[in-house]
């Protein structure tokens, strides 16, 4: 199908540049990485990734059968213990994949969104698992949302999210949070293909470049200037060349792209 | 000593082959399967929920206390203010006070909701009726002396094979005629029902039982025998041997140690303090030191030790 005048003002002809130019397909699904990215540590992120599919699968089936299902019957106990040990494993793996990060610095090179995304998420995460908890219908549920509230309370936002209205936090628990998690996460994944990931603390100049131009350009520094290993913005996206020359280095020919 | 000249900029260095959605796919059939192994190793925790029935029957003199407390105003939840009633202001750290400011959102009148409400689904009980009016009628002190005699007789009542209670002789006005209805009702299963009514058919708001059951002894006895309570560190806790919600410990830590633990505005005070702390962890990257802290630590050194080792600065 050919389109005879495409209008500059296109708002999708914009959008899709805009994406492309931020996030060009071989930047998104990289079929290389920088050398460094050689530790267990590098684990933890696509694992709690996985434990976040899980949890949202299992979720989905028992979704599916409603919400008293799982008291009922085994299959329904066990795709709920499947989501449960799904939970315990996805902030088991954020919480060793923020740590990583923290001892990385990974917020160096003009990755703060990435690392403000991840905290974000984890924070996020705690009211969706604590509606999940309320929305039991066991004792575990009575008690927790009898305690919970006075949390809520205190700060008036018992007014509007309250902890023991079975209905309201089972529609926050399947709905807005989930919601509100996979968009973090989906920023956080893409903002990670889009920076790459963090390099190394050099020790010396040997294997970096002069600061390139980037999306978000780095401030410049006062007199005395920052101390080094503390900007949080600057240096080129995804480790690529600045203007985009092929990279020497690169076994795969690149144009060091991804991370 | 190798000086730091980290500028973070873009990476020149050699690049390895790589596949993503392989580790990707890998790494969810791992997680699939540790979840799976933990399910068959150790199921999932789901202690029956008490019931106002369960309760008033098998502590029908905690029943009746508490039903007492909530009809002359002195229960946790006729006494608790917003979002609930005006009877406080709720809970404040210096000027910000949020809950008054928001208001009575769900309002619960206890004598009304808990007493008054129920016992008119009682049909063709004129002596209930009564007992009601005289108590409706007669002077708010005299109203209070009734109810306190009876919740001190309380403690020295028995428990009749039918289940009701048997009390000591006293001045107790018509409370007594009224307890025991609310008792037969609550027991038989009709107040839990009552008080899940709404203008609507279906209905899923169980805030008024849930609040009645809180103000008696039961959920919090089953709370301490499963190291449930506040002071057990109990909302990271979870029913059994389970692992709870451990990422709330620090949130439950606070409740542990002074100033919070002892304090009317502890749940306040604990929520403003994690909200900083809260803020901190997402804005690491612009606090200096914080974010230095990396550096100074060079626990880098091992997780990239390959990588110092290959360029000969390891």
């Amino acid at each position: 199908m050919s389109v005879a005048a495409t209008p500059k003002r296109n708002w999708t002809v914009r959008t899709r540049e805009a994406g492309v130019a931020a996030l060009p397909p071989e930047k998104l699904l990289p079929e290389g990485q920088p050398t460094y990215v050689d530790s267990w540590i590098y684990i933890f992120g696509v694992a709690t990734l996985s434990a976040l599919i899980v949890i949202i699968g299992s979720g989905m089936i028992l979704t599916l059968k409603g919400p008293a299902w799982w008291h009922d019957t085994g299959i329904g106990h066990f795709f709920n213990s499947i989501h449960l040990w799904a939970v315990e494993l996805f902030f088991f793996t954020m919480v060793v994949h923020l740590w990583g990060k923290y001892w990385m610095a990974a917020w160096r090179g003009g990755r703060a969104k990435v690392w403000m995304t991840g905290a974000i998420t984890f924070l996020i995460a705690v009211p969706a698992a604590l509606t999940g908890y309320v929305s039991q219908q066991n004792f575990d549920a009575q008690w927790i949302s009898t305690q919970a509230k006075d949390a809520m309370n205190s700060l008036g936002v018992g007014a509007f999210f309250n902890v023991t209205n079975f209905g309201q936090m089972y529609s926050w628990h399947i709905l807005l949070f989930p919601v509100a998690v996979v968009a973090l996460v989906s920023a956080h994944v893409l903002l990670v293909r889009r920076h790459g990931v963090v390099p190394p603390f050099e020790l010396s100049e040997r294997d970096t470049v002069s600061r390139a131009s980037d999306a978000s350009p780095p401030p410049t520094p006062p007199a005395g200037g920052i101390s080094a290993g503390d900007s949080v913005a600057g240096g080129a996206p995804g480790g690529a060349p600045p203007g985009g020359a092929p990279n020497p280095s690169d076994p795969l020919g690149r144009q060091g792209a991804g991370s | 000593m190798t000086r730091f000249t980290d500028k973070t900029s873009a990476w020149k260095g050699p690049y390895a082959p790589y596949d993503l959605v392989k580790e990707l796919c890998i790494a969810l059939g791992v997680i699939t399967l540790l979840a799976v192994v933990l399910t068959v190793l150790f199921s999932s925790p789901d202690d029956k929920p008490s019931t106002i029935a369960s309760w008033s029957t098998a502590m029908p003199a905690d029943f009746v206390g508490t039903a007492v407390s909530e009809l002359d105003g002195t229960s946790g939840t006729a006494e608790y203010g917003p979002p609930y009633n005006n009877a406080a202001e709720g809970q404040h750290a210096a000027f910000l006070k949020p809950q008054e400011w928001l208001g009575v959102s769900h309002p619960i009148d206890t004598p009304n909701a808990y007493v008054f409400e129920p016992l008119q689904t009682i049909p063709n009980d004129p002596a209930v009726k009564n007992a009601v009016a005289t108590y409706k009628a007669a002077p708010v002190k005299q109203q209070k002396e009734w109810s306190e005699a009876y919740a001190k007789a309380l403690e020295k009542a028995t428990v009749q094979p039918n289940g009701t209670l048997k009390v000591p002789p006293g001045e107790y006005g018509p409370v007594p005629v009224i307890m025991g209805a609310l008792l037969g009702l609550a027991q038989t299963g009709g107040l839990e029902g009552n008080l899940l009514r709404s203008s609507q058919f279906f209905q899923t708001d169980y805030t008024k039982p849930l609040l009645l059951m809180a103000d008696g002894k039961l959920l919090e006895e089953r709370a301490e025998a499963d190291h449930l309570l506040g002071d057990q560190w109990g909302m990271m806790n979870e029913t059994g041997s389970y692992p709870g919600q451990s990422w709330l410990w620090l949130y439950t830590f606070w409740y542990q140690v002074e100033p919070f633990k002892e304090s009317e505005n502890a749940d306040i005070l604990v929520v403003l303090v994690m909200t900083v702390l809260s803020l901190a962890f997402i804005l690491i990257p612009f606090i200096p030191g914080i974010r230095s802290i990396p550096r100074w630590i060079p626990v880098h050194r091992l997780i990239w030790r390959e990588h110092y080792r290959a360029s000969g600065v390891g």
